[in-house]
């Protein structure tokens, strides 16, 4: 099988979301880890390992919303250094529910206020394509997995020719 | 004597953002600081208009690891609110969606957030297949997680996020042969779970720290019905939970904190052990015989083994419920709005999960209120974080105090996901 330097480097980045769809892909890996784990070198993720690196990516895969400043600054690097990304879930695609917020009437964007001043939370939360170029989507709450499937199975077929 | 700041961003192998903040001044911790720092989702407010029967889809949403934790809590919330008594089917369905949770869920926590630490490795992928005992975990990991997947499908509809489970009953019912499937396998990963426990009976990790215990006690060992104890010897109903918390202001974390008479304490898998060991499932407790002998422990390491032991637990009784009772149809109970409080209180599987619900006559809700786990345990975690940095000044380099903390986190098993996304409002009647 692929060698080392031959494998699909992949991150998985996590936003403002429950990260339900983290755990649906640990969920997924009960029956696709043998297989991942040859064909990608995970260089960040940190619902697996602490020793995280972000250089150069082949798929960035984004679950969340966008809600800050800083988030964003996160978001632009980690496409600058992407070949493909793939939004993960309702909140990256939609952004909702994370911005639910958005949709707030006056007396409670009034109650949350100070919480949004104090944690410098950008005004209106994003939806991940308001931020950045998004190569695929996978929608759902969390996100459906054959989608998720079907879509990984295409970008190894275009990133490294290899059919699943 | 040492004066330094130890800063841990972002740790890694925990559901959601969390950073730490240690400031130590000649030998002595200055603070701990375990900070949220995952962006409030403000979903008190957003139960505020909703229609009741919105909620528990709504806050599922606050996790995705324990959704369904949050979605069985709801549920009891809006039905103690609206006066439905749940069918006998109905709550051993509730039964086998949580221990269809709490397999799974301890599972990804022990096996891949956990054993990578035991074992020297980051990733628990990186374990060496060609390793006959590394092998065996990885198997057994996967076989484990996947058979819990397998009971939440065939029970709730899905792991994250549950689909059937609904107020006043279930919307769909299990089939015999998913049944039968699912007895199998169950019956298969039982060997796996014996193999995990002895792996944490037999970890040396230690930190000993005398602290309260508090968890739903219940006829059943079963993480729904109960009252709450504490390992002080207080017994507390469901319906004044709240009024014996206190709420802590954390200016640095997105997170609310809770303190029990003015002290900190635990929830979660050692208190629940700690306190309601002899309820276990018969099954269980002659296989862990050895296992359940350490308990009550005030090693907080012995988290993770109660962990291991309920997923046993789980398993026998899910076994149990499944090969005893026959699943029919059932219509879903329904009772018209009344303007009423309904509570919720159940075991998640990091601990005392508390859900409050104020109604209006059009069934619509008025305010809601959520307290998690996490937040319980925030003001104990900070301070054995700060008795293991005192501890371990004199002989340990500050990289090795920092991934000595990093273990001690993981054995809470925190959930920042649930952590963070409540602002604290004021009850009135409080």
């Amino acid at each position: 099988m692929a060698e080392e330097n031959k494998k699909l480097k992949v991150g998985w980045f996590s936003f403002s979301c429950s990260e339900d769809s983290t755990i649906l892909f640990t969920e997924l890996m009960n029956e696709h880890w043998q297989e991942w784990k040859k064909i990608f070198d995970f260089r960040h993720a940190r619902v697996l390992q602490s020793k995280n690196i972000l250089d150069e990516l082949d798929i960035a895969f984004i679950e969340g919303a966008i809600t800050s400043d800083e988030q964003t600054e996160q978001l632009k690097d980690i496409r600058q250094k992407s070949k493909k990304l793939v939004a993960i879930g309702a909140c990256a695609v939609q952004g909702m529910p994370a911005g639910q917020r958005n949709f707030f009437d006056e007396k409670q964007k009034e109650e949350i206020e100070a919480l949004i001043a104090r944690f410098a939370a950008l005004p209106k939360v994003l939806k991940v394509s308001e931020v950045v170029k998004v190569d695929a989507e996978v929608p759902g709450c969390p996100m459906d997995p054959n989608i998720f499937l079907k879509v990984v199975e295409s970008l190894i077929k275009d990133l490294s020719g290899i059919t699943l | 004597m040492h004066t330094l700041d130890i800063t841990i961003e972002n740790l890694a192998k925990v559901e959601g953002s969390v950073s730490v903040e240690i400031k130590v001044i000649d030998g002595k911790v200055e603070y701990t600081h375990f900070k949220a720092v995952d962006y409030k989702r403000f979903f008190t407010q957003a139960m505020e208009g909703k229609p009741i029967a919105a909620i528990p889809q709504l806050l599922a949403r606050i996790c995705g690891t324990c959704s369904n934790a949050h979605i069985l809590c709801a549920i009891e919330a809006c039905e103690h609110a609206l006066g439905i008594q749940p069918s006998e089917q109905t709550i051993l369905m509730r039964y086998l969606t949580c221990y269809g949770l709490m397999i799974r869920d301890h599972a990804l926590h022990l096996y891949l957030f956990v054993t990578p630490d035991i074992y020297g490795k980051d990733n628990f992928l990186d374990f060496d297949e060609n390793k006959p005992e590394e092998h065996q975990l990885l198997h057994d990991a996967f076989d484990v997680k996947a058979a819990g997947n397998f009971l939440n499908t065939l029970i709730a509809g899905r792991a994250v996020h549950a689909l059937h489970p609904t107020i006043g009953g279930f919307l769909h019912f299990p089939e015999k042969e998913g049944i039968g499937e699912a007895i199998k396998k169950l019956e298969e990963i039982r060997p796996a779970v014996l193999r995990l426990i002895k792996i944490f009976e037999e970890l040396p990790w230690r930190l000993d720290r005398k602290t309260n215990y508090m968890a739903l006690v219940p006829e059943r060992f079963g993480f729904l019905n109960g009252q709450i104890k504490s390992s002080n010897g207080e017994t507390i109903s469901e319906g004044d939970f709240r009024s014996h918390l206190e709420h802590v202001v954390l200016p640095y974390s997105q997170a609310s904190a809770y303190k029990h008479e003015q002290e900190s304490y635990m929830v979660g898998a050692l208190a629940r052990v700690n306190l309601a060991k002899e309820l276990l499932h018969p099954d269980t407790k002659e296989s862990a015989k050895t296992a359940l002998a350490i308990f009550p422990s005030t090693n907080i390491y012995h988290n993770n083994l109660a962990q291991a032991i309920e997923i046993l637990h789980s398993i026998d009784d899910a076994i149990e419920i499944l090969s005893s009772h026959e699943f029919v149809p059932e219509p879903i109970i329904t009772k018209p709005p009344q303007e009423a409080v309904g509570i919720g209180v159940i075991e998640a599987p990091r601990g005392t999960l508390y859900h409050k619900v104020e109604l209006g006559s059009d069934g619509i809700v008025k305010r809601g209120e959520v307290i998690v786990p996490t937040g319980q345990n925030q003001v104990n975690m900070e301070e054995d974080i700060a008795r293991l940095v005192e501890e371990s000044l004199p002989t340990k380099s500050k990289e090795e105090i920092q991934f000595e903390i990093e273990k001690l986190i993981r054995a809470y098993d925190p959930c920042i996901s649930c952590a963070s996304h409540f602002l604290k409002i004021k009850w009135q009647e409080e």
